[in-house]
């Protein structure tokens, strides 16, 4: 029964710390979603865990034993790699049916088990196929049912999803989650996709250049983002420069750009420190007149309008030039308001969250890397 | 500012047909996406009006002219394609200006262009680094400036943010989008990221197994798809079999499983009492509510919920057993439902799409091959 624990991992490449004092740990069966941008570390990470990578510093353990000197072989783990190695001179029904046959199983299970996971993977039609015969999408389901037929209960995949087509992804992504918690899997998903990460993951880890940033369930880290980066990386976020102008026990009173005030729920600042306000887009609402005296009720001018499906998203410079987004489910849809409109956006003291200024601004704490 | 024409394009790679038959105008000044699942010709197609490929049958014209034979140097376009094709040993300005050198334009005449360029897409503070030395989006940037100081005034972009992650992908879209509306260009822009094609483009085609679906306005496509296929790969949607019991003025009873359901009729295609049809609906307009609500409600249990940030994904199986996809934006707020929970969906008369039953079955209609 898969567990794992890493104490203080750090992995060096030369001077650049791919991994960084990383402590997490993941209970059996769990489902956990690496997510990062490129360079962030998160393939390193699974590399590490899978015994491929040594760690420089720091403990891996699987199931509460030390892992650090234990083969990658040995490890009751399977690692399935982002560019998808397949053997080409065996079918696909073939290679999916290597591992537990090299592990000893007999034929006709073998077989079972691999057609069983080519069906939730749609390849149980294309089985008598060589890897050539097939896109770079099939491949990788290939790759991903070999590691799924394997036998190991640690399955660590890279980017699983990341070649297939974004419906195919859709669907699969739900399907990949409900045969994980049926056949009792752990599961290290490595992904850049956020919404892939918080649809299927039990909890998300955020990993930035190496070290990291949040680890928690999903309503967590959406709800309660413990840095800008975070805050900026998982959704969609407004960031605006403030000065604390006074505070009391019910919140505080912020000074924006050129002087426009609004108010927060947040009390745990100092008048006159600098800080940052995050509003996630969704809480920001949008009227083309100014309604009653609602807080935080700033007027400006529609930039520009982006329908994206299910929202539609506005964008408004305010009257001190900073930018404001505001994203509208569809049913509610504001078909009056058109690029050019002077409108007001108002958002929920509740609704915001402040953060320290960063010491090099904000844009550096926004960058992936 | 050139309208682009193709007449009757066909193109085959042995058996498989990638074009079948293509007609299509590109107005001056338009932002045109094409999005379709993987081998459906999106690819083929923008390469052809490129001149990268040369069609089996069909013309090809620029402002009128039939340009179907002549090579891409020719065609005055700018090509920019997924695999970012910089020089590595040349910097930012370099990279930017080449189209200029090689054309023989004096340095002197360079400079207004390329400075105006490279304020334009912010990659001013980059100039003297290496492709190597810049991140994914700053890289493809500089592919997207150097194919546009050239001076051409159509740009064709292929999958052009496919390779960036998708925080990157999502600022850069709207970056292209304003790009390409401030010089007054004709942009094509192939991409198999819907969100993508939704929130920049004028018009979106919806390709399929080498023919054109359907043709239009992104809100249009989204709201009011004329085919099937359209309300399938374009977002998501939920899609039932039933048959029509009575018609009266624009309104129409369908039986669904078992259960009733009034429809406004919006479409061109109505089915006649008797007949069979689809029902299509989008998950943000299903509503789910824990009393009912008047007309077009089921009762259901909920059988799955998932947190996917500004919404909740919520699967019901409904007392006739139908399964719905609802999805309810929770901004700020808690969800209503958990697995287990009974509850009332309703399915909105005006929000629903009706089909014809396709000749050769739903599953058919609906696969992405």
């Amino acid at each position: 029964m898969p567990s794992l624990r890493l104490l203080n991992v750090t992995k060096r490449f030369g001077a650049l710390k791919a991994l960084d004092d990383i402590i997490f740990e993941v209970k059996d069966r769990e489902y956990l979603c690496v997510l990062g941008s490129t360079g962030s570390g998160k393939t390193t990470l699974l590399r590490t865990i899978a015994g491929i990578l040594r760690p420089d510093e720091g403990e891996v353990y699987i199931d509460g034993e030390k892992a650090n000197d234990v083969a990658a072989e040995d490890r009751n783990a399977v690692y399935v790699p982002q560019t998808y190695a397949l053997f080409p001179h065996m079918t696909v029904l073939e290679n999916v049916m290597f591992g537990p046959l090299a592990k000893g199983t007999g034929r006709a299970t073998a077989e079972e088990t691999a057609m069983r996971v080519l069906k939730l993977v749609r390849l149980d039609k294309r089985a008598d196929a060589y890897p050539n015969e097939l896109s770079g999408g099939m491949q990788q389901r290939v790759a991903l049912a070999r590691g799924l037929a394997s036998g190991a209960k640690l399955l660590l995949l890279d980017e699983p999803l990341g070649a297939l087509d974004v419906r195919l992804r859709l669907e699969l992504r739900t399907e990949l989650r409900k045969l994980a918690k049926e056949s009792g899997f752990t599961v290290i998903h490595v992904t850049h996709d956020q919404e892939e990460a918080m649809t299927i993951g039990d909890r998300i880890l955020v990993l930035r250049k190496g070290r990291l940033q949040q680890y928690g369930t999903p309503y967590h880290v959406y709800n309660r983002p413990e840095r800008i980066f975070v805050a900026n990386f998982v959704g969609n976020t407004n960031f605006l420069e403030a000065i604390i102008e006074s505070r009391s026990k019910e919140g505080s009173t912020l000074r924006l750009r050129e002087g426009l005030n609004v108010v927060v729920q947040d009390s745990s600042f100092e008048p006159e420190e600098a800080v940052i306000v995050a509003i996630r887009e969704e809480n920001v609402s949008i009227t083309p007149e100014p309604r009653g005296d609602e807080p935080n009720r700033l007027s400006g001018e529609v930039t520009a309008v982006h329908f994206l499906g299910s929202f539609t998203r506005y964008v408004v410079k305010i009257t001190n030039g900073d930018e404001v987004a505001s994203r509208v489910p569809i049913k509610d849809a504001k078909t009056e308001i058109n690029q050019g409109d002077w409108v007001s956006v108002s958002f929920d003291p509740g609704n915001t969250r402040v953060y320290e200024y960063p010491t090099l601004g904000l844009s550096s704490e926004l960058e992936a890397s | 500012m050139p309208e682009i024409r193709a007449e009757g394009l066909r193109k085959a790679y042995g058996k498989v047909i990638a074009l079948n038959g293509i007609d299509l105008t590109i107005r001056d000044g338009e932002y045109l996406s094409i999005v379709g699942p993987s081998g459906c010709g999106k690819t083929t197609l923008i390469k052809s009006i490129a001149g990268i490929i040369q069609p089996d049958a069909g013309e090809i014209k620029i402002n009128g002219d039939i340009v179907t034979s002549l090579p891409i140097e020719d065609r005055g376009v700018g090509y920019v394609f997924q695999e970012i094709a910089l020089f590595p040993h040349m910097n930012v300005y370099d990279n930017v200006s080449y189209g200029l050198m090689v054309r023989g334009v004096p340095p002197p005449e360079r400079m207004g262009s390329i400075e105006e360029m490279l304020h334009m897409m912010n990659l001013e503070e980059y100039v003297s680094r290496y492709p190597r030395e810049l991140s994914g989006g700053a890289r493809q940037k500089t592919a997207i400036s150097r194919a546009l100081t050239s001076g051409s005034t159509l740009l064709l972009l292929d999958e052009p943010l496919g390779a960036l992650d998708l925080k990157v992908r999502t600022v850069l879209r709207y970056e292209l989008r304003k790009l390409v509306k401030d010089l007054g260009l004709t942009a094509i822009h192939v991409t198999h990221d819907q969100a993508e094609a939704l929130s920049v483009s004028d018009r979106i085609v919806v390709m399929r197994a080498g023919r054109i679906v359907e043709v239009g306005p992104p809100l249009q496509l989204y709201l009011r798809p004329k085919e099937i296929f359209t309300a399938k790969f374009l977002g998501e949607a939920n899609f039932m079999i039933g048959e029509a019991t009575e018609t009266k003025d624009a309104g129409m009873s369908i039986n669904v499983s078992g259960s009733k359901l009034n429809a406004i009729i919006t479409g061109e295609i109505a089915p006649k009492k008797g007949e069979a049809c689809v029902i299509a609906i989008r998950p943000e307009f299903v509503d789910l509510s824990s009393k009912p609500r008047k007309g077009n409600t089921w009762v259901c249990e909920v059988v799955g919920a998932s947190f996917v940030g500004d919404s909740m994904r919520y699967e019901v199986r409904a007392k006739n057993e139908v399964t719905l996809l609802a999805k309810t934006p929770i901004a700020g707020g808690e969800s209503s439902f958990a697995a287990g929970d009974k509850a009332y969906v309703t399915l909105p008369g005006e929000n629903l799409l009706l089909y014809g039953l396709p000749e050769e079955g739903l599953e058919k209609a609906l696969s992405l091959e």
